[in-house]
């Protein structure tokens, strides 16, 4: 009877664990009596041994193994258990990984970025690997490999967004809303920049960077690059003509004033000419007053708008304005100066063009007398000296 | 070389320390040629000459590596303007005060030989004549001609600078205060200052390097330098062989009495080799730096 009744309490308190216990922590217990073991290998010498309590924290920490694991029904299970199919939850994201540039990956797609899968937590928290501060790092995990980044055909930019203003604002000021790489490229949908679906596809940027930089963006609408892009003119400027895709630089550092111009004197050529050839080159040339004008400083850098334009900086009626910013006590007669004159260019510039001649004439006429001059003397005094022996003074300084 | 160096070599050849010592057969009479004045003038002209050409070089050939480096090591663009413009105002200063100078003597003291004359900067028909006898002699179909107390070429060099340092100096202030000329210029003529500026800064270098410092320092009768201009005093032999109408015309004035002086003392030829072999080295390294970055880029 005594031992009826503890047989009996014995299955009833069972009973009660079995029933108030969640399931899935009956299941990761039997697995883990094994796979909760420290250091536990498979024949291979790969590890099969789970963190139990790192485990539980992470946000699968409530499913049974079994639920991904989907080979094991139970023990003895197989000698290899089957490649854990993410998909089966996560669908859209398999999805967009499936036709994204990294669907013939050879590591586990999944695994590479989210890191240990029985560890993996919320990107909101700070531990995980794809948390906006860890992502640059963990995608860097490849693409600041150099040999990888050439055996791909890709540019090595892991460096060049490091020290970036984004790479910056990410890995010194820990400034959530900067760009990372999926602020731009997307995460598991990651498309070539070739894709015209791609958000780095050439006329999808100025978008893209308009999800942050909407100000900016609307800006750049109305200026004319803007105007020409829109109307489908592949050459126009956007974003990263100017500011480069990685390496963007803070706009009014030194470093990107001393930089910049040639990049809008890549298609306006004659422009940076006439530039070279003034005071404010000369000056932002030779470092030191990297506050000299710039093409933006006078052109706007986003609403660049024709000098027709009433509301262009360089529209006569406002280039008093314009270059009264610089140059205190600039009038009327002041701004008639051109700071792309052409003194090379008779019929733009016919008095600069002169006066340039004229100088050159100058130039030419007093050097080729004088060194004329000089050579003859050169050779009669050595003349003198050698064969007239001190005559003419020779001898006398 | 020349008996003048020799005789100022001597004294650092010889154990004694008397300067007459070696050559008592004929002692050597020194004249002086320019006042100290004049010589403190040149050495203003050349020093802010040599710093104003370096960093309107750079600023002219703003394009070129040794520019930017050079610019970098001194500090970039900021400190290239600083000197520039400090020496601009020193040059204008030394300017000013030797155009009062010429006024205050010419005009007010009514001094003889000022404007006209023989001993005048003002070209004349004997300069012409000079320049034509030169060329002649240069070809070997005449004597050499008698300089008088400046040689034609030595007029262009002043009249040269002088013109150079009102245009010069004028295109540059133009542009230093822009807005405050703007005022009674046309827009346009800001940009002409500039053209004007570097034409003819350029044109300064070129010919104060090339051709002055051969004409005066490096041709084989003055090589390799003529200490004249840092002494201000010239030997009675080289005086005689270089400007001859003058040192007749002295003599027969009977005024050689005022122009004696003593021996340039050792320190000072020693001090004037060292500065001016240091204006030249400089000019030279300049001289090859522009005619690079004018003709390779």
């Amino acid at each position: 009877m005594k031992k009826q009744f503890s047989i009996g309490l014995a299955v009833l308190v069972s009973a009660v664990l079995f029933l108030t216990l969640p399931r899935s922590l009956r299941a990761q217990a039997d697995c883990l009596s094994c796979h909760g073991t420290p250091g536990m290998a498979d024949s291979s010498g790969n590890s099969i041994s789970v963190d139990a309590d790192k485990f539980h924290a992470s946000i699968h920490g409530s499913l049974k193994c079994a639920d991904c694991h989907t080979n094991v029904k139970g023990y003895p299970h197989p000698a290899n258990a089957a490649v854990v199919d993410c998909s089966t939850c996560h669908a859209d994201e398999a999805s967009g990984l499936a036709g994204s540039v990294h669907a013939k990956a050879s590591e586990h797609p999944c695994l590479s970025c989210h890191g240990d899968p029985h560890q993996i937590v919320p990107k909101t928290d700070p531990q995980s690997r794809v948390y906006p501060l860890n992502i640059p790092k963990t995608c860097g995990a490849c693409h600041a490999n150099a040999a990888l980044a050439k055996q791909h055909g890709l540019a090595n930019v892991y460096g060049l967004y490091m020290d970036s203003i984004h790479g910056f604002a990410v890995s010194k000021e820990g400034l959530l809303v900067a760009a990372n790489c999926t602020s731009c490229h997307g995460s598991h949908g990651i498309l070539s920049h070739t894709n015209p679906k791609s958000p780095t596809y050439r006329t999808n940027i100025p978008g893209t960077c308009g999800k942050c930089h909407v100000g900016i963006n609307e800006q750049y609408q109305a200026g004319i690059h803007g105007k020409a892009v829109a109307a489908g003119n592949p050459n126009a400027p956007v974003c990263t003509d100017c500011h480069t895709a990685h390496a963007i630089l803070e706009p009014a550092s030194s470093e990107f004033r001393m930089q910049s111009t040639p990049v809008c004197g890549s298609c306006h050529k004659d422009k940076l000419s006439t530039y070279r050839d003034t005071f404010h080159s000369q000056l932002g040339l030779l470092g030191g007053y990297v506050q000299t004008a710039r093409c933006w400083d006078c052109h706007e850098a986003h609403d660049i708008m024709p000098a027709s334009d009433p509301s262009s900086p360089i529209n006569k009626a406002n280039l008093v304005k314009t270059c009264g910013q610089c140059h205190a006590g600039a009038n009327a007669s002041f701004v008639q100066y051109q700071p792309h004159a052409n003194a090379r260019n008779r019929r733009l510039n016919p008095a600069l063009y002169y006066i340039r001649l004229f100088m050159n004439l100058l130039l030419a006429s007093v050097l080729t007398f004088f060194l004329i001059h000089t050579i003859l003397w050169l050779i009669r005094s050595h003349l003198a000296r050698t064969k007239d022996g001190a005559a003419n003074g020779g001898n006398h300084v | 070389m020349s008996d003048a160096t020799e005789a100022v070599q001597a004294p650092e050849q010889g154990e004694a320390a008397s300067v007459a010592a070696p050559v008592p057969a004929r002692p050597e009479r020194w004249f002086l040629r320019f006042t100290l004045a004049q010589r403190y003038l040149h050495a203003v002209l050349f020093t802010t000459f040599l710093v104003l050409a370096a960093t309107g070089l750079m600023l002219r050939f703003s394009g070129s590596a040794w520019a930017i480096r050079t610019a970098a090591l001194l500090g970039g663009f900021g400190a290239i303007l600083f000197f520039h413009k400090f020496c601009a105002l020193l040059l204008t200063l030394a300017f000013l005060i030797h155009v009062r100078d010429i006024a205050a003597r010419g005009l007010f003291k009514r001094e003889k030989g000022i404007f006209w004359g023989p001993t005048s900067m003002v070209a004349n028909w004997k300069d012409a004549k000079d320049l034509f006898h030169h060329f002649r002699w240069f070809l070997g179909l005449g004597p050499k001609p008698k300089f008088e107390r400046y040689a034609y070429w030595e007029k262009f060099d002043y009249w040269a600078v002088f013109w150079g340092m009102v245009v010069i100096g004028f295109s540059g202030y133009a542009m230093w205060f822009a807005p405050f000329f703007a005022r009674f210029m046309p827009g346009w003529a800001l940009n002409a200052v500039l053209i004007i500026h570097s034409e003819e800064g350029l044109l300064a270098i070129l010919f104060i390097f090339a051709i002055h410092f051969v004409n005066t320092h490096l041709r084989p009768d003055s090589f390799p330098m003529d200490m004249v201009i840092f002494t201000g005093r010239e030997s009675e032999e080289e005086f005689k062989n270089r400007r001859p109408r003058e040192y007749e015309r002295m003599m027969a004035e009977g005024r050689s009495a005022t122009r004696i002086t003593d021996a340039p003392p050792k320190w000072l030829i020693n001090f004037s080799r060292v500065v001016g072999f240091t204006a030249i080295l400089i000019g030279l390294t300049l001289l090859v730096l522009a005619l690079s970055a004018y003709f390779v880029g």
